[in-house]
């Protein structure tokens, strides 16, 4: 039996007395595609930003790789291979795509190494491979502040998958995207297959139906229910919450 | 920056640095003087590039590394031109009748040299480290570093004895050995401050080419974004800062080589701002356009303060108002945008 690549054992992320995640757990096997959705405020964003270390849990452990994360210092779990792209498009926006694509697929990344060319072959070898992956050949050489809304969260995808991580977060990626942008981002993550494992966090039904990968349900930072996008339709206390009858 | 505008820069710079090899012969001893304190200047004005244009921290406290350098340099050839064993004429008068320990080892010329470069160097990047590792950066970094100017001032105007207080360290007659006013020795030091501009010049546009200067970008452009992907931004900020520390050290001794005299008056909050002014109308994204502010903007200043005045403050208050509005970029901005518009050759 092949242990989880990704176990949230009961972290609870309190910002005074509101808990943003209350005792939350989840287990996401190697290779596996896992999307969490859940309303507003479910505590979905802040479940990644404890994973890569961006706010801390008051209780609870995070295990990578059966290493606990909880406190590491953020490029250190990087390191480790999680990896995550932000809500908002977070690439860097008066470097070209090259440049973006490159950083990410830099291999040692202690300050001092940036003037090391030792690795550079490689590097360029796989921001090729991830251009041709996230669809931005011909966009290369353009300052990324110029890309459109769905090319700049692909170059974003791609950033993440260059530094070679085993877990990607990716926070709403279809976010501001029309329907064949929407699309192809699943396809894109079908690509992907059992190479890495992927944890999406998304709340536009027709993308997730796209991905067809197991669900979880988050409910005001509470562990809901967890199945097939069937099951999850299916259950009544997930359609009481989408409804609004939460009591 | 494109390939083709790269070339054109480097043959700028390299046409620049022929005119200005030839100035000794154009100009007046006085001009050429100034013209050597302006250059002075430029150097440090290439480390606002480095920390303000490709980092983005703004520092409103380079005066204070100035300050280091200026005083280390002036401190030695205050030693040099004693007696063994005798204290300066300020000292004297304040009633000191010993060095202070700090002073001692300025005697030798060779670590007045060291500690030109390396005192700003080390303080800048303990600080640096210090405030950047607890992640406090923009406005409160600004507010900071001005807090560190006025302390700095206020520090060496107080201690008198120490540091010849409010009228600072003057009347320099030799250093390394030479006599300082000799004739010809003018221009052997304005071509000095030449080369170390030149080399700095290029020195930095390698660095900034680099692709440490590509992550000091990207982490200007998203400090988060470049963390998450496994960068420690912190050491990159605190060693672009000590850099750009170094070279203002660097700028202050030649000034003070130049000028023949340091004062509190140089060091404080209001020339920490002057400073970076010259890098805002220059161009803050620029190194030619920051030796270039700081060159024509301290000639406008030596011209206007001696026609009219009191006008000099009103008149560089408005033109940062103009440029921060008009030009963000700065004069160097506008000659990039219009290069671009240009077609390429065929």
């Amino acid at each position: 039996m092949t242990q989880p690549l990704l176990r949230v054992a009961g972290i609870t992320v309190a910002y005074g007395v509101f808990k943003a995640l209350d005792d939350f757990s989840l287990t996401v096997e190697q290779g596996e595609t896992r999307v969490v959705i859940g309303p507003n405020g479910a505590g979905k964003s802040t479940l990644c930003d404890a994973i890569i270390g961006r706010v801390r849990p008051v209780s609870g452990h995070i295990y990578f790789d059966d290493k606990d994360v909880i406190r590491m210092p953020e490029q250190d779990i990087v390191t480790l291979g999680i990896c995550r792209k932000f809500q908002t498009p977070g690439v860097l926006q008066s470097l070209t795509v090259w440049d973006n694509l490159a950083l990410a697929a830099q291999g040692d990344k202690r300050w001092w190494r940036t003037f090391s060319r030792a690795e550079r072959a490689q590097e360029e070898e796989r921001v090729r491979a991830i251009l041709e992956q996230v669809r931005l050949a011909d966009r290369s050489s353009a300052a990324a502040g110029l890309l459109s809304h769905g090319e700049k969260q692909w170059l974003e995808i791609g950033m993440v998958l260059a530094t070679g991580a085993q877990l990607i977060l990716l926070d709403e990626p279809t976010a501001g995207m029309g329907p064949r942008e929407t699309e192809k981002t699943a396809d894109l993550i079908h690509g992907l297959g059992n190479s890495r494992t992927v944890l999406v966090i998304d709340h536009d039904m027709t993308f997730v139906e796209q991905l067809a990968s197991k669900v979880t349900v988050m409910h005001q930072g509470k562990f809901l229910a967890e199945g097939s996008v069937a099951d999850v339709r299916s259950n009544a206390d997930v359609a009481s919450v989408y409804l609004g009858h939460s009591g | 920056m494109s390939a083709g505008l790269k070339t054109s820069s480097t043959i700028f710079a390299a046409l620049l640095t022929c005119l200005a090899a030839a100035a000794p012969l154009a100009l007046s001893a006085y001009d050429l003087n100034l013209l050597a304190r302006f250059m002075s200047f430029a150097l440090l004005a290439m480390g606002i590039v480095l920390i303000w244009g490709y980092c983005g921290i703004l520092s409103l406290g380079q005066g204070v590394f100035f300050g280091l350098g200026a005083y280390a340099i002036a401190m030695h050839m205050k030693l040099a031109a004693l007696p063994q064993g005798s204290v300066p004429d300020f000292m004297m008068w304040s009633g000191r009748e010993s060095l202070p320990w700090w002073w001692a080892p300025l005697e030798s010329g060779l670590v007045a040299v060291i500690a030109v470069f390396v005192v700003p160097a080390v303080f800048a990047g303990l600080f640096a480290f210090l405030v950047f590792s607890r992640r406090v950066g923009g406005t409160y970094f600004a507010l900071i570093t001005q807090a560190l100017a006025l302390a700095f001032a206020t520090l060496l105007v107080s201690r008198q004895g120490a540091t010849g207080g409010f009228n600072g360290l003057t009347n320099f007659s030799t250093l390394f050995g030479m006599d300082i006013n000799a004739s010809g020795r003018d221009v052997q030091l304005y071509l000095v401050t030449l080369a170390l501009l030149v080399l700095t010049y290029f020195g930095l546009t390698m660095l900034l080419n680099s692709r440490f200067g590509l992550l000091l970008r990207a982490s200007r452009d998203g400090e988060n974004r470049v963390r998450f992907l496994g960068f420690n931004p912190t050491p990159l900020k605190v060693a672009a800062f000590a850099i750009a520390g170094m070279l203002a050290g660097l700028s202050g001794a030649l000034f003070t080589v130049h000028a023949g005299n340091i004062s509190p008056a140089m060091v404080g909050v209001v020339p920490s701002i002057e400073m970076v002014i010259w890098v805002a109308v220059g161009g803050r994204y620029s190194l030619i356009g920051a030796i270039a502010g700081a060159i024509f903007l301290n000639f406008a200043r030596d011209w206007i303060s001696s026609a009219f005045p009191t006008l000099w403050l009103y008149f560089i208050g408005a033109l940062f108002i103009l440029t921060v509005t008009l030009l963000p970029s700065g004069l160097a901005g506008l000659v990039t945008q219009n290069l671009r518009k240009t077609p390429a050759a065929p």
